[in-house]
């Protein structure tokens, strides 16, 4: 951990009790965001990067439970550590975090607004709760804020309701929002995913202009490995509840050492040749009621070794000489250029007997 | 039914002049229509046999409601949709309802959410067999028999069929969506966003699934998307709508390599890269136009970096650009002098 961490994850686990049993969406996961930085964390559905989201903000609600592990956070006043995930419920430090050190943009712009309110009303709820300003005070900072997220007119826009604007507007709207405290951190949950292609540049823009020029640390969720790639600086990408590989940008998407990276990268359209087939991923991402043994990709992983892939205990998260990080025993061999550094016990050495 | 072989270039489907305007009511008791939405406007293009023509544009650029209009599940406000049946052509604009059930035997619909386009009361077996049944084409065994061959066919098993499609992800289901539009034999398939809704490793077998059915069928799609990069991967050519119009109509290569509109050249920079060398533009100004509300001229003009005089006043067409087989929609393209007369024509006609 370096000093310019500001939120560090180790061994997240968010359980959902259900019917079918425990379902374990977060199960083990550690990343750290630096000061003024993009993680990105990248995976399919059921992956639990939103759920990992979600934890951060303690915005996890029954069956589901935080059932392990630690969220510090580090505010850049210099106290003392805060660690989230041990925070009462219904404690000041968690709503002072929640919403004013720490916010959150969601995918959906629609929803994540209220249809009876108007812009006015729901930004300035915002700021009424976390600072000591009268109602038109907040009023004039909302405008502000609706300005620099790039809304035209804001004073005439202020007043109106969200069915009165389009998707890409509304989604200003909701980041002005999650700014309007001046968050140290932001929580961006899939922000670009329901918008068009140009639109979505646009607010890529306002975020990567955030970070620059006030600093803010981003945690990314997307599923979008193009988009990945255009923001962020590091990245973790996630299976079935844990982190596979993590790296920073250029590592992951350029020289990834874990296969199901390498395979999504693969089956991207648009690389090869048109028409040619694309080299899918055999299988579908299983439930998380029925995680395989050993390591969980292993059905649908090319380098599957029976007997070394398909048993014992998921793999750890291992260093690699090029910087990259990766849960997989295969990596020596996939990739003969690199080497683990950092531990001692040499993973070349199989369980022979099995 | 006839099997004909037709001659290689004949098109499945020449649409020609297609609108679809929707009305624009006044609020209050006495409801009269003071507007309309050009959804589809003036839209032509052919479709050949065989080949997988892209329908590519943004949110509200009409390209679900063109596709939905040729099928005719919108009645079309104005054009022509012909369609070559294999015994006789007819224009799906002008059938009537009657006479339009046979003709949906031949053309059929896969969905882009196969969580609710699949009933969920429905066995994958009725789901699958219930255009069979409905046309009166098989029952009993014969039935069974055609719906295990299909589900075979779309990398699904037999036995899956007493099972309810929630017991199936997100990819088994569109599996199923593609089952079901595929028993008729159709010969024009239009999939609207068919792979949108898919995790990336599944896109890329469903992807592959559509490419080995059509080989298989001599199938002839109309691909609804949105997402560009599927479309260079799986398009022999690709038409670009925006605000209810076709703006570019160019070869798949040809397209991405050198875009010709303005427009098209904005929406392909706009495509992050998974380089993280190779920057996107995040710099194309202003919203997707209005179709209720589209300025004079090109629809295109707000936003262009490219815009010159005629622009804001004639509405631009699509036209051959000089050597190359792509057709644009922009006065750029376009000889002065053709600008001046359709000026002075969409001037009288207003």
């Amino acid at each position: 951990m370096t000093n310019d961490t500001v939120l560090q994850i180790e061994d997240l686990k968010t359980y959902f009790y259900t019917e079918q049993g425990e379902i374990p969406a977060v199960d083990g996961v550690t990343v750290s965001l630096q000061r003024g930085k993009v993680l990105a964390l990248v995976g399919e559905s059921g992956c639990g990067k939103s759920v990992t989201s979600y934890s951060i903000l303690r915005l996890i609600r029954p069956p589901g439970k935080i059932v392990g592990g630690k969220i510090l956070f580090f505010p850049s006043d210099g106290v003392e550590p805060v660690d989230i995930a041990g925070l009462d419920e219904t404690s000041d430090a968690l709503y002072s975090v929640r919403g004013g050190h720490i916010s959150m943009i969601f995918q959906e712009p629609m929803t994540a607004l209220s249809p009876v309110h108007t812009i006015n009303n729901q930004i300035s709820e915002a700021i009424l709760l976390h600072q000591d300003v009268t109602p038109a005070q907040a009023r004039e900072m909302a405008i502000e804020m609706l300005r620099k997220v790039g809304i035209p007119g804001a004073e005439r826009r202020i007043d109106q309701y969200p069915h009165e604007m389009s998707g890409g507007m509304r989604q200003r709207v909701v980041i002005a929002m999650a700014l309007v405290c001046n968050p140290e951190i932001l929580i961006a949950d899939e922000p670009t995913t329901a918008l068009d292609v140009t639109i979505q540049g646009q607010i890529l823009k306002l975020i990567k202009d955030l970070v620059s020029e006030r600093g803010t640390s981003v945690v990314f969720i997307t599923h979008d490995l193009g988009v990945v790639a255009q923001v962020a600086d590091d990245v973790a990408v996630m299976y079935l509840g844990r982190v596979v590989e993590k790296s920073d940008v250029r590592g992951v998407l350029k020289t990834p050492l874990h296969p199901y990276t390498m395979s999504l990268l693969q089956s991207l359209p648009g690389l090869g040749h048109r028409g040619a087939r694309l080299p899918a991923i055999r299988g579908s991402v299983p439930n998380l009621t029925d995680i395989p043994p050993g390591c969980p990709f292993h059905p649908r992983c090319p380098h599957a070794v029976r007997g070394r892939c398909d048993v014992g205990d998921r793999p750890a998260l291992r260093t690699f000489s090029n910087g990259g990080q990766a849960a997989c025993v295969r990596v020596e061999e996939i990739h003969p250029h690199v080497h683990e550094v950092g531990h001692s016990n040499d993973p070349r050495v199989a369980p022979a007997t099995v | 039914m006839t099997n004909s072989t037709p001659a290689p270039q004949t098109p499945l489907l020449q649409v020609r002049h297609l609108c679809k305007y929707f009305p624009i009511m006044s609020k209050g008791f006495a409801r009269k229509q003071i507007g309309a939405v050009k959804a589809v406007d003036d839209v032509n293009f052919d479709l050949m046999r065989g080949e997988t023509l892209g329908l590519v544009g943004e949110s509200g650029s009409g390209k679900t409601t063109c596709a939905r209009t040729i099928l005719r599940a919108l009645a079309p406000t104005s054009g022509q949709a012909i369609f070559d049946t294999g015994d006789g052509v007819v224009d799906l604009a002008q059938v009537s309802e009657k006479d339009l059930k046979p003709l949906r035997q031949k053309m059929q619909m896969v969905f882009q959410d196969p969580f609710s386009s699949l009933n969920p009361r429905m066995t994958v077996g009725d789901i699958v067999g219930e255009p069979l049944v409905i046309h009166k084409l098989a029952r009993g065994k014969e039935l069974q028999d055609r719906v295990d061959e299909m589900l075979l066919k779309v990398g699904l098993r037999p036995e899956h069929r007493q099972r309810y499609p929630h017991a199936f992800s997100g990819g088994q289901r569109q599996r199923i969506g593609i089952a079901r539009a595929l028993i008729m034999k159709p010969s024009l398939v239009v999939a609207d966003e068919a792979v949108s809704a898919l995790d990336v490793s599944v896109q890329a077998q469903v992807i592959n699934l559509l490419a080995d059915l059509q080989d298989e069928f001599n199938l002839t799609y109309l691909f609804v998307a949105h997402d560009l990069s599927v479309v260079r991967h799986i398009c022999d050519r690709v038409a670009v709508m925006y605000a209810g119009k076709i703006v570019e109509l160019a070869e798949s290569e040809e397209l991405f390599e050198n875009p010709r509109h303005p427009y098209s050249q904005a929406l392909l920079s706009a495509v992050p890269s998974i380089d993280p060398d190779i920057k996107m533009n995040f710099d194309i100004g202003g919203e997707v136009a209005d179709a209720g509300k589209l300025p004079p001229g090109c629809p295109f003009h707000p936003r262009c970096p490219h815009r010159f005089e005629p622009c804001d006043k004639v509405v631009p067409w699509l036209e051959p650009v000089e050597g190359s087989t792509t057709r644009t929609a922009c006065h750029l393209y376009i000889p002065p002098e053709k600008i001046a007369a359709a000026g002075a024509a969409q001037a009288g006609s207003n």
